[in-house]
């Protein structure tokens, strides 16, 4: 055996390193379950965070990863919310699982195919053909009302018994266990992904996509397929959406979605996937907070948080929010920054 | 025959409109390469200053117009140098997501302080209606859009090409260090014409009240609007931005004419399409840094 470490080797550990479950990570999950039976009157709320939340790890897993801005990710959630909301309200697929898996699938579609346009050029376009996209979905759904619903938005969906056996109940319990699995299998799947070497360049075409082509990563590529990911994800979201709620309407396009989408993924921090899923619990708790105060401006106040984070810095408001807990840690069990802070975001 | 000969004169009129609302888009996002989402809200400030002044305290519509500029600009250069100047340098998704901010405070300020429905101003007599050239309806109002903003353009042309200001704005857009060490006041450079932008976009904004409609939501309304000027316009010259605001103003106008079904189908269509035909726009360089 050689004393001298290679780099690949190297590179490989810390990666494995990275990719075991953390302490931290368990007690995250434990915390959200026992949320479950801690506040049984709190259902609907907490299973709208909860797909807040998956919509969030979808935007992250571009924006955080592969560094793509998108203006428009709204089109894929609206995809799915009324890809799942016309296959119930037809009886084309009664299952709600088979249901939710097809809407993926559909706003993965659609997310390949105009991969390619958003792949093309810089920062500028990008956000310029993300939001013409979603706009240009919003307007077809509002033409062809004589589907969609129009402004009025899909009436009368019905949803059959999960898997045939989990009846949906108007208090949202089952709503919630069924997006709570959703969420935690696909944050799994994503979890996998970003660890994989395949996540691994995703970063390092962040990070520099010059150097990342030098290297030999198929750059191009790797953007389509994490663009198409991210739209499976961004689906599956709004047909949870439709399938909780039994509803779909034109407002799952609307520009101010995928701006608010942006608002949850800032808070949380971009380029970990918990990013997500705090930033969601502390988005919905603030414009819970803001509605009550003011219910008609609480969008001035949420204006005012998206402007105040971006002035102190996002970087800097992190170290700020994981220092205590930093310095806990490090005091208990002598380790220094066991909490992760979010890697160097997109520019 | 007249028909077409109309809906073209107003396409022409709504064109340059859009031009007097985003040129100082093109300065900001194009030539500073500064993401500024916000910037329909400048607008918006105007059409507003214009409206209570008009409306409420009685002012003649033309004072209203130069005061609606002046407004603007005064918000924006208070801006630009408190909160603008330091994210020059940051990273797009930091701009995005400071003007959405800012779009969203100020659509919920306006909402608050005026109220969410719709707001005309009174136009003098003299502006309304219409009257027949060689057959052709011509709006008054329409026209007089077309001469203010006509006259602007080209004034504007003559201040980049041909002035002091504009040599040193285009060099310090071109590369703000050297600009910078042969002497230029690069920032105050920025802030002038940040600022001079937003006027722009206040008369814009005066202006359209007839035409767009001005209500809260006028920022968010619009915003793709500008932005598609500016991207499909291009950065190198005010032509560019010129040529493509008229292209949008006759294109929707004639859309909403003759396929009015279509809605803003045909736009975003257009532009997804000339955007991934030419990434940096018809007229366009390279935006990128």
């Amino acid at each position: 055996m050689s004393t001298t470490v290679t780099a690949q080797s190297d590179v490989a550990h810390s990666a494995i390193v990275h990719a075991r479950w953390h302490g931290g990570e368990i007690a995250f999950w434990l915390i959200v379950l026992a949320c479950a039976f801690v506040f049984p009157s709190r259902y609907l709320i907490m299973t709208d965070i909860l797909r807040l939340a998956l919509f969030a790890m979808s935007l992250d897993l571009i924006l955080g990863y592969a560094g793509i801005v998108s203006l428009g990710h709204a089109a894929f959630f609206g995809v799915g919310a009324y890809c799942a909301g016309l296959l119930a309200l037809h009886g084309i697929i009664t299952e709600p699982v088979l249901a939710l898996i097809v809407a993926g699938l559909a706003a993965m579609v659609l997310g390949f195919l105009t991969s390619f346009l958003v792949i093309r050029g810089v920062d500028l376009t990008r956000l310029m053909v993300t939001l013409g996209i979603a706009l240009l979905l919003e307007a077809l759904a509002e033409r062809y009302s004589n589907i969609t619903g129009g402004t009025d938005g899909l009436q009368g969906i019905e949803m059959q018994p999960i898997l045939g056996i989990f009846a949906f109940d108007m208090f949202g319990k089952t709503g919630f266990f069924y997006s709570l699995i959703v969420l935690f299998l696909m944050f799994l799947l994503a979890r996998r992904i970003v660890h994989s070497p395949f996540g691994l360049s995703l970063r390092a075409i962040r990070n520099n996509p010059l150097r990342a082509a030098a290297i030999g990563i198929p750059v191009n590529r790797r953007l389509v397929a994490i663009y198409t990911v991210a739209a499976f994800y961004a689906g599956i979201a709004g047909a949870l959406f439709t399938q909780t709620t039994a509803l779909a309407s034109l407002d799952v396009f609307a520009f101010e979605k995928s701006a608010d989408l942006m608002l949850v993924l800032v808070i949380g921090g971009t380029g970990y996937l918990y990013g997500g899923l705090i930033g969601a619990v502390v988005f919905r708790m603030l414009q819970e907070l803001f509605s009550t105060i003011t219910p008609q401006y609480w969008l001035f106040w949420i204006g005012l948080v998206l402007v105040a984070i971006v002035m102190v810095g996002r970087a800097r408001l992190h170290r700020w929010v994981l220092w205590l807990p930093n310095l806990l840690i490090a005091q208990i069990s002598g380790r220094k920054d066991a909490v992760a802070i979010p890697e160097g975001d997109a520019s | 025959m007249t028909a077409v000969l109309t809906n073209l004169f107003d396409g022409v009129a709504y064109g340059m409109l859009l031009f007097v609302l985003a040129c100082g888009l093109a300065v900001t996002l194009g030539l500073m390469n500064f993401v500024n989402l916000a910037h329909g809200a400048f607008a918006m400030a105007g059409g507003y200053v214009c409206a209570v002044l008009v409306n409420r305290s009685g002012w003649p519509f033309f004072a209203g117009l130069p005061l609606a500029f002046v407004s603007a600009a005064l918000i924006g250069v208070v801006l630009e140098r408190l909160l603008y100047r330091h994210l020059y340098t940051r990273s797009h998704l930091d701009q995005v997501l400071f003007s959405i901010g800012l779009v969203f405070m100020s659509v919920s300020a306006v909402d608050y302080i005026m109220g969410s429905q719709r707001i005309f101003i009174n136009l003098p007599s003299v502006l309304e209606g219409q009257f027949d050239l060689f057959g052709i309806g011509i709006g008054r109002y329409r026209l007089m859009i077309v001469v203010i903003c006509g006259l602007l353009t080209a004034l504007l042309q003559l201040v980049l090409a041909k002035t002091r200001f504009g040599s040193r704005l285009r060099a310090a857009v071109d590369d703000p260090r050297a600009a910078s060490g042969l002497g230029i006041n690069v920032p105050q450079v920025f802030a002038f014409t940040f600022a001079f932008g937003c006027g722009l976009a206040g008369l814009g904004g005066a202006l359209s009240a007839e035409i767009l409609g001005l209500d809260p939501y006028f920022p968010l309304k619009f915003m793709i609007y500008f932005l598609i000027v500016v991207t499909v316009g291009g950065s190198s010259s005010i032509t560019g931005p010129f040529l493509a605001s008229l292209l949008l103003g006759i294109a929707d106008v004639a859309g909403k004419y003759y396929v009015p079904k279509m809605g803003p189908f045909v736009i975003y269509t257009v532009m997804i399409v000339i955007l991934i035909w030419r990434p940096n726009g018809l007229f366009g360089r390279t935006a990128a840094r």
